[in-house]
């Protein structure tokens, strides 16, 4: 971990001026809730797409918090990422339902398409793949969501439409 | 308030947005107001109306009740102009329908009884003026005007309304202790954090009913005398989130929450609090350490949430479901409540109905139904007259139970006796074509993986279970696996510090109790009865019944499958991964799995 954030990389969101006064908003915004951790936290994600080493340190400066809490927090929750994602992101529902309908198959799919693993990015930063737990559209089953979209009932051979079209749009 | 000749209900789910709900709004007003019948048309938004697959984006138009489907933007003109202008249905789109398909929430079975579900599907979620038209905050009217904070308990004490969120615990006794806590803040939380797989009630009445759990909230707090609430909500609910920030604001700006409620003297407020992809969060004090901004771990009990919870302060936490009955207890009265059910659970159950069976989806049962029931009737049977194996209740933390137990009256004591639990209402039906060892396995990498680590019977213990399992599915299972199993399952029950620890053994000991033929075929036969376990299948296909027609070669995930069209394709059984996608594409079962 950082223990100061002089050395911020080049590359981090901190560096960047619109990004950081992205940052400073959502801190200024609720450092005074109580439990504040978890707001900024979910913020930060949410609009940054990922907390760096770097924006970790950032935060519990800003907080009052020892890094180690804040660190310890972002490794807790699943939602929570310490690197960039890709563009889009696919998520493979693993719930029980999803499960016994054949999710598996899916998955197979789109590892034989984009030659990642679950949680891994493609090299051209496009495309993200992601397992997650239920996301409660079990009368959908098998269920696969692309950004925020839910695509339910999907079958194995019409599966690699969805990736298609993601590169489709993406190259128009 | 306006009147309007006709009100129009567009379906604003998920899958209906995707396929352009918004942009069907935006055009309709347009027209309208070209047409100017802006002020005759009213349009609302609402949950799903049909399949949003099949049907969305679609609208239903009342006074009519006509279920147009299939609808897109450019439509819309040709539309209004017919059905507001000419009053001719427009044949092409309307959905042979009376009654609008949702494949969540089907029209009430013959054995269901509606109340907590009862306005979803009825209401516009995103306008508080439609919960009001259905009695909405009556009850917190009644309660504020002619009860005192003891009456409320002892109506929820006498209605033997227990907590919802699976454990079962009377929610007047719950009431009852928060109100006796000394302290001078108190908070009132809703666990909205609804994470086990296979259940999505709490989701639909979030989305659907968003201000019952509201006044059931404000109820509580009254109740117990509070003035701050949260609702703890799981981050993988987006618009269950944005619609209760909205029923809140709604809320305030009609006085109903903030300072001086209704004109009294009693205030209470309420705050959205999200979640991030935690599991354990649904424990209660995980939920606790989780709201306070630290790692979602559990501690030891007690201290009880009641008497020392958030921040230290006494705390009342309730589901979802179970802040939902409190507004109709109270204006229908604790003895039409406890009239539904059996003699210890009383009232309905809401399920989340999924798996295997003909009709999914969200059901409500009064508690004492038989499972066979819920399977049959409610169910409609198992899909393609496939025969019944296992009902798994409870989610990860529950069991599954064989056919010999179908006509067990659910309820919190029968299920627990059975050696599965109540949980918050997840149901999966499972068919012959399900390997129960697999399911074992199954939850409990789901159960290691959202272990939070903090003790150690469940953090390593679970993780042993899981690598036993993972060696059965892979026939390397021994005599002495299962007695491990048993012995492990035994000290991580007796040893863990929360009820994720102490009830993640159960989908283990149940399957070995109910299907231990399956547990010796795979470890002496090293054969998977209900062929899933991909180490122990081989898929080959026949040379009869193969025309040749390549959609398993070109389906195959591994390219493992190869032949020239026309001719009997052959699976290389080194590159076969086993996924069975083949066997599923195939049109003339030619493929045989062994």
């Amino acid at each position: 971990m950082l223990n100061t954030f002089e050395k911020i990389p080049a590359h981090d969101p901190l560096a960047n001026p619109e990004q950081r006064a992205m940052i400073d908003q959502i801190l200024e915004e609720n450092k005074s809730l109580v439990g504040a951790t978890m707001v900024v936290l979910n913020e930060l994600q949410e609009k940054i797409g990922f907390i760096s080493p770097a924006m970790q340190a950032y935060v519990a400066e800003k907080l009052g918090e020892p890094i180690s809490r804040i660190h310890g927090v972002v490794s807790f929750y699943s939602f929570f990422t310490t690197t960039p994602r890709g563009k889009h992101t696919i998520k493979f529902c693993v719930g029980t339902a999803c499960y016994v309908s054949g999710i598996n198959q899916i998955i197979d799919k789109a590892k034989q398409i984009l030659g990642i693993e679950p949680g891994e990015t493609t090299e051209d930063g496009l495309i993200t793949l992601e397992l997650c737990r239920c996301v409660g559209a079990c009368s959908q089953a098998p269920v696969v969501v692309v950004d925020d979209n839910v695509h339910g009932r999907v079958q194995p051979n019409r599966f690699p439409r969805v990736i298609q079209d993601i590169i489709k749009n993406e190259s128009e | 308030m306006a009147f309007y000749r006709s009100t129009v209900l567009v379906s604003v789910d998920p899958v209906c947005i995707e396929k352009g709900a918004y942009e069907l709004i935006d055009s309709l007003q347009d027209e309208l107001i070209k047409q100017g019948l802006i002020d005759e048309v009213q349009i609302l938004e609402t949950t799903r109306l049909g399949d949003p697959q099949v049907y969305g984006p679609d609208l239903t138009i009342y006074p009519e009740g006509t279920h147009y489907t299939n609808l897109t933007y450019y439509d819309i003109p040709r539309l209004v102009e017919e059905h507001f202008i000419k009053g001719r249905i427009l044949k092409q789109y309307a959905a042979v329908m009376t009654d609008a398909i949702d494949e969540e929430l089907t029209a009430p079975k013959t054995k269901e009884i509606r109340v907590v579900l009862q306005n979803i599907g009825e209401i516009d979620p995103r306008n508080i003026e439609d919960y009001f038209a259905f009695d909405g905050y009556m009850a917190l009217g009644k309660v504020l005007t002619e009860m005192s904070p003891d009456d409320v308990i002892q109506e929820i004490l006498d209605a033997k309304l227990r907590g919802r969120g699976g454990a079962g615990f009377p929610t007047g006794l719950k009431w009852r202790f928060a109100k006796q806590a000394e302290g001078d803040v108190k908070y009132i939380i809703c666990n909205a954090d609804e994470g086990d797989p296979g259940a999505f009630m709490n989701r639909r009445v979030l989305e659907g009913d968003p201000h019952s759990v509201i006044e059931g909230m404000i109820i509580a707090a009254y109740a117990v005398g509070s003035s701050q609430g949260y609702i703890y909500c799981r981050a993988e609910y987006p618009i269950a989130v944005s619609t209760l920030n909205l029923a809140i604001k709604q809320a305030r700006s009609f006085g109903l929450l903030g300072k001086n409620i209704l004109g009294t003297d009693f205030s209470f407020d309420l705050e959205v609090r999200v979640g991030a992809g935690a599991f354990v969060c649904g424990e209660e004090t995980a939920l606790l350490a989780s709201i306070e901004g630290k790692r979602g771990e559990p501690r030891a009990r007690p201290p009880f949430p009641a008497v020392k919870g958030l921040w230290g302060k006494p705390t009342n936490i309730n589901n979802v479901e179970t802040y939902a009955n409190v507004p109709r207890i109270i204006l229908k009265g604790a003895e039409w409540f406890s009239s539904m059910g059996t003699e210890k659970s009383k009232g309905t159950k809401t399920f989340a109905l999924a798996g295997d069976v003909n009709n999914t989806g969200l059901i409500e049962v009064p508690f004492g139904i038989a499972l066979r029931e819920i399977s049959y009737d409610v169910g409609g049977g198992i899909k393609g007259n496939k025969k019944f194996k296992a009902v798994q209740t409870g989610g990860p933390m529950g069991g599954c139970l064989p056919e010999s137990y179908l006509d067990l009256p659910v309820d919190y004591e029968t299920l627990g006796e059975a050696g599965s639990i109540m949980g918050s209402g997840g149901m999966i039906v499972m068919d012959e074509d399900t390997c129960m060892v697999d399911i074992a396995r199954f939850f409990m990498e789901f159960t290691q993986d959202e272990s939070c680590g903090k003790c150690v019977p469940c953090r390593v213990g679970t993780h042993r279970l899981l690598e036993i399992l993972e060696g059965i599915c892979d026939g390397h299972g021994t005599e002495e696996d299962l007695e491990e199993l048993q012995e492990l399952s035994d000290q991580i029950r007796k040893n863990s510090l929360c009820g994720l620890g102490q009830g993640a053994p159960n989908p283990v000991v149940s399957t070995l109790k109910h299907f231990m033929d399956e547990y010796k075929a795979h470890i002496y036969e090293k054969r998977c009865p209900a062929k899933v376990c991909r180490s122990l299948i081989t898929f080959e296909i026949l040379d009869g019944p193969c025309t040749g027609c390549t959609v398993c070669a070109r389906n195959c995930p591994v390219n493992a499958i190869s032949g020239e069209r026309k001719e009997t394709h052959v699976i290389d059984q080194d590159a076969c991964i086993k996924c069975g996608i083949c066997y599923q594409v195939c049109q003339f079962d030619a493929i045989q799995i062994t």
